[in-house]
C-alpha cells in the first residue's frame, strides 16, 4: 500500500507540473444546456466577457493573461464533479459553480484540494461563518439576507405590519429552494404572518397544483424561489390567475428577462430583489462593446448583453479579479495560486471609488470581507418588471437583511457543519 | 487461433460447468482482473478514478442487480433510482447513528435495507407482470423519492435536505470524504464489485438462478415443473434490491459524499439502469458492465474529444453527445438487438474458427 501511494504521488507531481502556469485560470462551470440554461447562457458570457475584456484591454491581471476553460454542467451534480475534477489541474484559482447543488458537492472536496470557492449568493448560506468554511465565500449577500430583504419589502407593501397576513413561499424542491424556510419561519415568529409551503419538483415545468393551491388560499404575498425554467412557467401561471403580480416577489434568481418574457404583458409589475445593477448604463459597457463585442471575442451570441444574468455574470467575474488583485497585492507575486486567491479574496474591500474606477459606479453595493464574515454587506435592491418598456426598473433603494435574526441562524448551522465533519473553528486573530 | 479448443480437455463435471470454459478465455478474464487490481491503481489520478472509474463501477453493480430482475427473472422495473436512494438514505442513517461501524458493514447493511424495502414493492408482481409491473415499480420510484424528500428524519433535519457522507477509515484508509484518496475509493469500489459480480454469477446458474429463468421464460410451464413463482420472483426483487441497493449506497458514500434525493436519485437514473443492461445485454453479468461502460464513459469520452481534443464551444458538443449517444443505441440495437454481449459473444465464436471460417 505504501508503494500505491509513493506512485500515486508520483503521478500527482506530474499532473501538477504538467500544465504551464502562465495563466490565471478562472474556470466557468456553466450550463448552456438543459432546463436551466436559459438562466445559466448569460451569466456564464458575463463572467468570459469580462476576463476577455481585461484580457484585451488591461492584458490580464496585473500583467497576467487570463484563461477561462468552460466545462458544461448541464446544472447536474455529477457532470459538476467530473467538470471540477477535469478543471482542477489547470490551476484553477476559484470556482463559481452558479448551482447550489454543485455547491455542496464541491465544499469538502475544494476545502480539502485547497481551491476556494465564491457562490456568490447562493450556496451553502451559513458558509457565511468564515471560521468553519476557510475555503468558502458567499459575498455579497446570502439566501437568508435576501429573505430577510423579501420580507422587509413585503412588510413596506403592507403598510408596516404583517401582523395576520399570509405569506407563501413556492420554491425550487431541492437544496436551493429548501435554504430560506427557516429564516422565514424564524422571521415569521416576530412578523406574525403565517407562512405556507409550497414546493415545485424539479425543473419546475409543472405547477398547475401549486397555482390551484395559491388560488384557492390567495395569499397576501408570494415569495418565489425558481430557477430556469421554472421561473418562466411560475410568472406564466401567476399572469394566468391573474395573482396580483406586486405582491409577486422572486428572490434574485428569479427576476432576469428570460423569466419575464415569455409571459408578455402578464408579467408587468412581477417583482424581484437584485443585488446588481440593471442595463447597459453604465461606463464599462463601452469598453465591452470596444474590446470585446467588436472584436468578435463575445461570449455566447452576443444578445444577453446587458440582461440582468449577464450582468451578475460580470459582476462575479469583476470580485474575482479584484481578489485576484488583491492576492498579487498581498503576495508580491503576479503568478497567485489558489491558496494565495483565497487570501485575496479574504481581504477583499470594494469599495464605492473603486467601482468607479472600473466603470461600474453605483452597480452593486460594497463589499468587504473579513475572515470571519464571509458573506459580505447582504444588501439587495427591490426591481419590477415592466412590460411595457421591456426592462427591469428598480423601485427601492438598497435595502439591508436584518442579520440580528439570520447571525444566530448561521451560527448553529455552521456549528453543526463542524460537529458532523469533526472541524475545529478557526481563529481569527 | 485464439480461442483454441484442441487439446483443451474436461475430466469432470465442475470442469465442464466453469464459467470460462476455454482456457484462453480463462487466462484473458485473469488478466482483466489482474490489471484492475495490480496495474490501474498505479496509473490512476484523481479525475480518471472520481469521474471515470469509480462511477463505472458502481453503474455495473446496479446494472448487475437490474439485470437479476430483469434479464433473468423477466420482471420489468423502473423502480431503480428510488432503490438507489434507499441505500444512500439507509447508508447515511446507520453512519451517522453508528458512528463506529466499519463502513464495508455500513454498505452490505444499506444492502440488506434496500432488500427489504424492494421485497415490500416485488409483492405487487405475484399479481400484475409485463407494463402493468413496470407501473407499479415507477411507483416506487416517485413514492421513495417523495418520502426522502418530506420525512426530514431522513436527512438528520439539516436545512437543506441534502446528506453528506462522514469520513469512514478501512484499515486506516479513508474510504469515504474529501481526503479520501482516488486509489483507496477505486479498490473499495473494485473490491465490491468484484465480490458482487462473482456472486452473481454463481447466483444465477445454481438452483435459484435456474428458477428466475424459468419464471422469466414460461411462469405457468415453470410452476408446473415445481418452480415456486412466489419465491422465485420474491427472491429475485430482494437480491436484486440488494444489488441496487449496494450501489446506491457507494453512489452516496464513496462517489458523490453529499445527496440530494430528487437530483441524484430522480426516474433518469432509473431509466439509465434499464439503458445498460437492454444495450449491453439481459441476462448476462458481462453485458451489464459493457451497457455500464457505454453509458457512463462514452459521454466522458465523446466531451473530451470534442471539448477537450477539437475545442468546439461546451453547449455545442453537449448537444452533440446527445445525438452521438442517441444515435449509438440506435444502431447497435438494429445490429444486435440482444445487446453488446451478444455482439460480443458473436465475436468470439467467430474468433474460434479464425482463420479457418467453415
Amino acid at each position: 500500500m505504501r508503494l500505491i501511494n509513493l506512485t500515486g504521488l508520483a503521478v500527482a507531481g506530474l499532473m501538477a507540473a504538467t500544465p504551464v502556469m502562465a495563466d490565471l485560470v478562472f474556470p466557468s462551470l456553466s450550463y448552456r444546456t438543459g432546463p436551466f440554461a436559459a438562466s445559466g447562457t448569460p451569466f456564464a458570457d458575463g463572467y468570459a466577457d469580462y476576463f476577455t475584456l481585461l484580457n484585451e484591454r488591461d492584458g490580464g491581471i496585473g500583467g497576467v493573461k487570463v484563461s477561462v476553460p468552460e466545462c458544461e454542467t448541464g446544472y447536474n451534480t455529477e457532470k459538476g464533479v467530473e467538470c471540477y475534477e477535469s478543471t482542477k489541474g489547470l490551476g484553477a484559482l476559484v470556482y463559481q459553480p452558479l448551482s447550489t447543488g454543485i455547491t455542496y458537492q464541491l465544499i469538502p472536496k475544494a476545502s480539502a484540494d485547497g481551491i476556494p470557492i465564491h457562490s456568490m449568493g447562493y450556496g451553502r448560506t451559513s458558509a457565511a461563518n468564515g471560521k468553519v468554511f476557510e475555503w468558502v465565500f458567499n459575498y455579497p449577500g446570502t439566501y437568508w439576507d435576501a429573505a430577510s430583504i423579501m420580507v422587509q419589502h413585503a412588510k413596506d407593501q403592507a403598510g408596516g405590519s404583517l401582523e395576520g397576513k399570509t405569506i407563501a413561499l413556492l420554491y425550487h424542491n431541492s437544496a436551493y429552494g429548501k435554504e430560506p424556510i427557516r429564516t422565514l419561519e424564524e422571521i415569521a415568529k416576530n412578523e406574525g404572518y403565517s407562512l405556507t409551503l409550497i414546493p415545485v419538483d424539479s425543473p419546475g415545468q409543472e405547477q398547475k397544483s401549486q397555482w390551484l393551491q395559491i388560488r384557492r388560499e390567495r395569499p397576501d404575498f408570494v415569495l418565489f424561489w425558481g430557477w430556469g425554467v421554472m421561473n418562466q412557467v411560475a410568472v406564466q401561471e401567476a399572469a394566468n390567475i391573474r395573482y396580483p403580480m406586486e405582491n409577486f416577489i422572486g428572490v434574485w434568481w428569479s427576476g432576469a428577462e428570460p423569466d419575464v418574457l415569455p409571459a408578455g404583458d402578464g408579467a408587468d409589475g412581477y417583482k424581484s430583489v437584485n443585488f446588481t445593477g440593471v442595463g447597459t448604463g453604465f461606463p464599462i459597457f463601452d469598453d465591452i462593446q470596444t474590446h470585446v463585442v467588436d472584436k468578435g471575442l463575445a461570449a455566447g451570441d452576443g444578445s444577453s448583453i446587458g440582461q440582468v444574468q449577464y450582468n451578475r455574470g460580470l459582476y462575479a467575474a469583476m470580485l474575482a479579479a479584484e481578489a485576484a488583485l488583491k492576492a498579487q497585492e498581498i503576495h508580491g507575486t503576479a503568478e497567485i495560486d489558489a491558496a494565495m486567491m483565497r487570501d485575496g479574496m479574504e481581504a477583499l474591500d470594494v469599495t464605492a471609488a473603486r467601482m468607479e474606477e472600473l466603470g461600474l459606479p453605483g452597480f452593486a453595493p460594497e463589499v468587504s470581507v473579513t475572515c470571519e464574515q464571509h458573506s459580505g454587506p447582504g444588501i439587495a435592491l427591490v426591481q419590477q418588471w415592466n412590460a411595457g418598456e421591456q426592462k427591469w426598473e428598480p423601485v427601492t433603494d438598497f435595502i439591508a437583511a436584518d442579520r440580528s435574526v439570520i447571525e444566530p441562524l448561521v451560527a448553529e448551522d455552521s456549528a453543526a457543519y463542524a460537529a458532523e465533519n469533526g472541524l475545529e473553528e478557526r481563529s481569527c486573530e | 487461433m485464439f480461442y483454441r479448443e484442441a487439446g483443451d480437455f474436461k475430466t469432470s463435471y465442475a470442469a465442464d460447468g466453469q464459467t470460462f470454459p476455454i482456457t484462453f478465455d480463462r487466462w484473458r478474464y485473469f488478466a482483466v482482473v489482474a490489471v484492475a487490481f495490480l496495474a490501474i491503481p498505479f496509473l490512476l489520478n484523481e479525475y480518471l478514478a472520481s469521474a471515470v472509474l469509480v462511477p463505472f463501477l458502481i453503474w455495473s453493480i446496479i446494472a448487475i442487480g437490474l439485470n437479476i430482475l430483469t434479464g433473468y427473472c423477466g420482471q420489468v422495473s423502473l423502480g431503480t433510482g428510488g432503490f438507489m436512494a434507499v441505500g444512500a438514505y439507509a447508508a447515511y442513517k446507520i453512519m451517522t447513528a453508528v458512528p463506529d461501524l466499519n463502513i464495508l458493514v455500513v454498505i452490505f447493511l444499506s444492502g440488506g435495507v434496500t432488500a427489504c424495502v424492494g421485497l415490500l414493492f416485488g409483492l405487487p408482481s405475484l399479481r400484475i407482470k409485463g407494463f402493468y409491473l413496470a407501473v407499479a415499480t415507477l411507483a416506487a420510484q416517485f413514492f421513495l423519492v417523495w418520502l426522502f424528500n418530506r420525512v426530514p428524519w431522513f436527512y438528520n433535519y439539516s436545512a437543506s435536505g441534502q446528506i453528506n457522507a462522514p469520513d469512514r477509515t478501512m484499515f486506516g484508509f479513508l474510504i469515504t470524504g474529501p481526503n479520501a484518496t482516488p486509489e483507496a475509493k477505486y479498490l473499495f469500489c473494485l473490491i465490491i464489485v468484484f465480490a458482487m459480480a462473482w456472486l452473481a454469477r454463481n447466483l444465477t446458474r445454481g438452483r435459484l438462478g435456474r428458477s428466475w429463468m424459468a419464471i422469466r421464460d414460461m411462469d405457468i410451464a415453470a410452476e408446473i415443473i415445481g418452480v415456486n413463482p412466489l419465491r422465485a420472483k420474491l427472491s429475485a426483487f430482494a437480491v436484486s434490491s440488494f444489488f441496487v441497493g449496494v450501489g446506491g449506497a457507494l453512489f452516496f458514500t464513496v462517489y458523490l459524499g453529499a445527496v440530494e434525493v430528487g437530483e441524484a436519485f430522480g426516474i433518469n437514473k432509473s431509466f439509465l439502469a434499464l439503458f445498460m443492461i437492454i444495450i449491453g445485454g439481459l441476462g448476462s453479468i458481462f453485458g451489464s458492465f459493457a451497457g455500464a461502460a457505454f453509458i457512463v464513459l462514452l459521454p466522458v469520452l465523446l466531451k473530451n474529444i470534442m471539448v477537450g481534443g477539437l475545442g468546439w464551444p461546451t453547449d455545442i458538443a453537449a448537444h452533440f453527445e446527445f445525438v452521438i449517444l442517441g444515435a449509438l443505441i440506435i444502431f447497435f440495437l438494429i445490429v444486435e438487438p440482444h445487446g453488446l454481449a451478444a455482439l460480443w459473444r458473436t465475436i468470439k465464436e467467430k474468433l474460434r474458427l479464425w482463420p479457418f471460417p467453415h
